[in-house]
């Protein structure tokens, strides 16, 4: 069964990859942009998804045996983690060139947008 | 040295934020800031190339679990290109970038870009090498619309868009990678691959990465943001996104990638020998009808990379001779390097113009070697070597790589080689034509040569060109011959897992 969850983050994927490309507007192409990142860490983190997992900490009176079984991959929750900080990053660098060419072009559409050609 | 080698990334990243503070005190300062540390970084990756191959485990944990740095021939050699020229950019950045306001920032942005394109050279862990090609993404689109003009944010907005697709798509395939084999040591990746072998889903990886790391070399159906961006950025980091960070960001890691831990295969290789022919191709007809200094030279960048390209697919192929390929490899990392020193050349010059003219369109420009002779004659070198005229540096790579073609039985795509060369010399001849020969215009009768901050890179890189011509024997056994056996032999790289 687990491997039906999957669909989840493609379905964001795709959603997100349309908002991209088909969207004008530079406001919902940044939120696609962010949709289809976030599907990546949705991804990431149910390839280490354990049905009934436990978090991998040692704790007192625990057999190593249970913790093989039972404990959850730890490496993909915390490649989410510095992927979503990068996402930040790259974010509030969308957000702040969004603002600036606002200023400039007095539009967000984007097929108003077109100083550059050839 | 061994024990200094996270510095390569440690030493810039450390300087971008110390700059900001210390500018505070005084503006003067970030230049020597910039130029001290790129100094420091370009004699440390000098004594690298007498390094033998060794791997440095981050916090002395063992290699599949702990992020391993890894250095050999390939990484070296990257390294020396990349500290150099930014070395050289620095140089040229400390009188152009007057004309611009908040030059710290540049600065800071500048070291963050070299800290990332060092990390992707030097690591051996999947993920690491992602976090550092973000680093040093973002920090190139901050720095494409450091302009601030309708056309630099429009530029590097486009950049941004198509860059966070490729970055999606490159930590897809490292979740793939991940989920597969339960690993992202890269050394550790390569066996265990071996043991998956080339399945459906390696196959999906391989397309993922081809589409990532292919739309930051600029291949061509990934190629639209570049011609944009690399003309809208200031003249120095022009020259650091075409001769540098494609690169480091897109070629190297596709070497790497496909060499060492995929492994050489018939289809990949038949797509990247594709892709490089179209890049070529495309790039070379759609530069022809330029009338913009940077944008030309910005289509010239997707062609050659072509080349670079289509001797790395062929070099790929599991078939081909060990000769071959090593000469495919050679011509190819040696025209990486070729390129890295032209290009770069030829964009200062373009911005040694555009700071004394104010213009780079072909209309408004000409007959300007009279009035800035040593600027004119470099460019005249840079362009004359990219065309590939011997005795300069280009002419040997492509001929490197068009002998391999024909060798390794690939006639039609050695003859598009020969044809783009042409097609190559047409609009560099058109380039000096239009701006160093012909008739002198009536507004710029009084354009003085450039100030020799911006000169010394600019003789530096020219002489470089014809020594790299001359000299191809001397570099070849030391450089070339190490780059292109780290990459043949994966059963090495394998090994970097248990010590080298």
């Amino acid at each position: 069964m687990n491997h039906y969850f999957y669909f989840l983050s493609l379905v964001l994927l795709v959603m997100g990859l349309y908002c991209l490309i088909a969207k004008k507007n530079i406001v919902k192409k940044i939120i696609g942009i962010v949709i289809t990142e976030y599907s990546i860490n949705l991804f990431l983190i149910l390839v280490g998804y354990r049905h009934g997992g436990i978090a991998p900490i040692f704790l007192k009176g625990m057999q190593h045996e249970e913790l093989v079984q039972k404990g959850v991959d730890p490496l993909p929750q915390a490649l989410v983690l510095t992927s979503i900080v990068i996402g930040l990053g790259t974010l509030a660098l969308m957000v702040a060139l969004c603002l600036r060419m606002y200023e400039k072009f007095k539009t967000f559409d984007m097929t108003k947008i077109n100083t550059l050609k050839g | 040295m061994q024990t200094y080698y996270p510095l390569f990334t440690a030493i810039p990243l450390a300087a971008a934020f110390l700059n900001l503070l210390l500018a505070k005190i005084s503006m003067k300062v970030s230049d020597y800031i910039a130029f001290l540390v790129t100094g420091i970084l370009a004699v440390m990756s000098v004594e690298m190339l007498f390094e033998a191959p060794f791997i440095y485990a981050v916090g002395n944990w063992r290699p599949p679990f702990g992020i391993l740095l890894v250095s050999d021939g390939l990484s070296s050699l990257m390294l020396v290109v990349i500290n150099f020229i930014s070395l050289l950019s620095v140089i040229f950045s400390m009188k152009y970038m007057t004309t611009y306001t908040a030059k710290p920032k540049y600065y800071s942005l500048f070291m963050l870009m070299i800290a990332g394109m060092n990390g992707v050279v030097i690591t051996g862990d999947m993920f690491n090498l992602y976090v550092f090609l973000e680093i040093a993404s973002i920090a190139s689109y901050a720095l494409v619309g450091f302009g601030t003009g309708k056309k630099e944010l429009e530029a590097s907005f486009k950049y941004l868009i198509l860059g966070g697709v490729a970055s999606t798509a490159v930590l897809f395939g490292i979740a793939f990678l991940y989920s597969i084999t339960g690993t992202l040591n890269m050394p550790d990746l390569a066996q265990q691959l071996e043991l998956v072998g080339m399945t459906k889903t390696v196959g999906f990886v391989v397309a993922l990465f081809l589409m990532g790391f292919g739309l930051k070399a600029s291949m061509v159906p990934f190629h639209a943001w570049l011609p944009d961006a690399h003309p809208s950025a200031p003249a120095p980091i022009s020259a650091m996104l075409s001769g540098v960070l494609i690169k480091a960001l897109g070629v190297y890691t596709i070497m790497r990638i496909m060499f060492d831990i995929i492994g050489r295969n018939e289809l990949i290789s038949a797509i990247i020998m594709f892709l490089g022919a179209l890049s070529m191709v495309i790039g070379g007809l759609l530069a022809v009808g330029q009338k913009d200094f940077k944008r030309m030279l910005a289509y010239s960048s997707i062609s050659q990379m072509g080349y670079v390209m289509i001797a790395v697919g062929l070099a790929l192929k599991p078939g081909a001779e060990l000769v071959v390929a090593t000469l495919a490899l050679i011509g190819g990392l040696f025209h990486l390097i070729n390129h890295a020193v032209f290009k770069s050349l030829l964009f200062l010059c373009s911005g040694a113009v555009e700071y004394r003219t104010g213009t780079r369109d072909f209309r408004k420009l000409g007959g300007l070697i009279k009035k800035m002779p040593v600027t004119g004659s470099a460019c005249a070198i840079g362009s004359l070597s990219i065309a590939g005229i011997p005795p300069f540096n280009g002419f040997w790579s492509k001929l490197i790589i068009i002998l391999a073609l024909f060798r390794g039985g690939y006639w039609i795509y050695g003859t598009v080689g020969v044809a783009v060369g042409f097609v190559t010399l047409i609009y560099f001849v058109m380039l000096q034509k239009e701006t160093l020969f012909g008739k002198l215009p009536e507004s710029l009768s009084k354009v003085k040569e450039a100030p020799f901050a911006m000169v010394l890179p600019l003789v530096i890189l020219a002489a470089l060109c014809v020594a790299m011509g001359i000299g191809y024997w001397a570099i070849e056994g030391q450089m070339l011959d190490s780059a292109a056996n780290a990459l043949l032999d994966k059963v090495a790289y394998m090994n970097y897992l248990i010590g080298g």
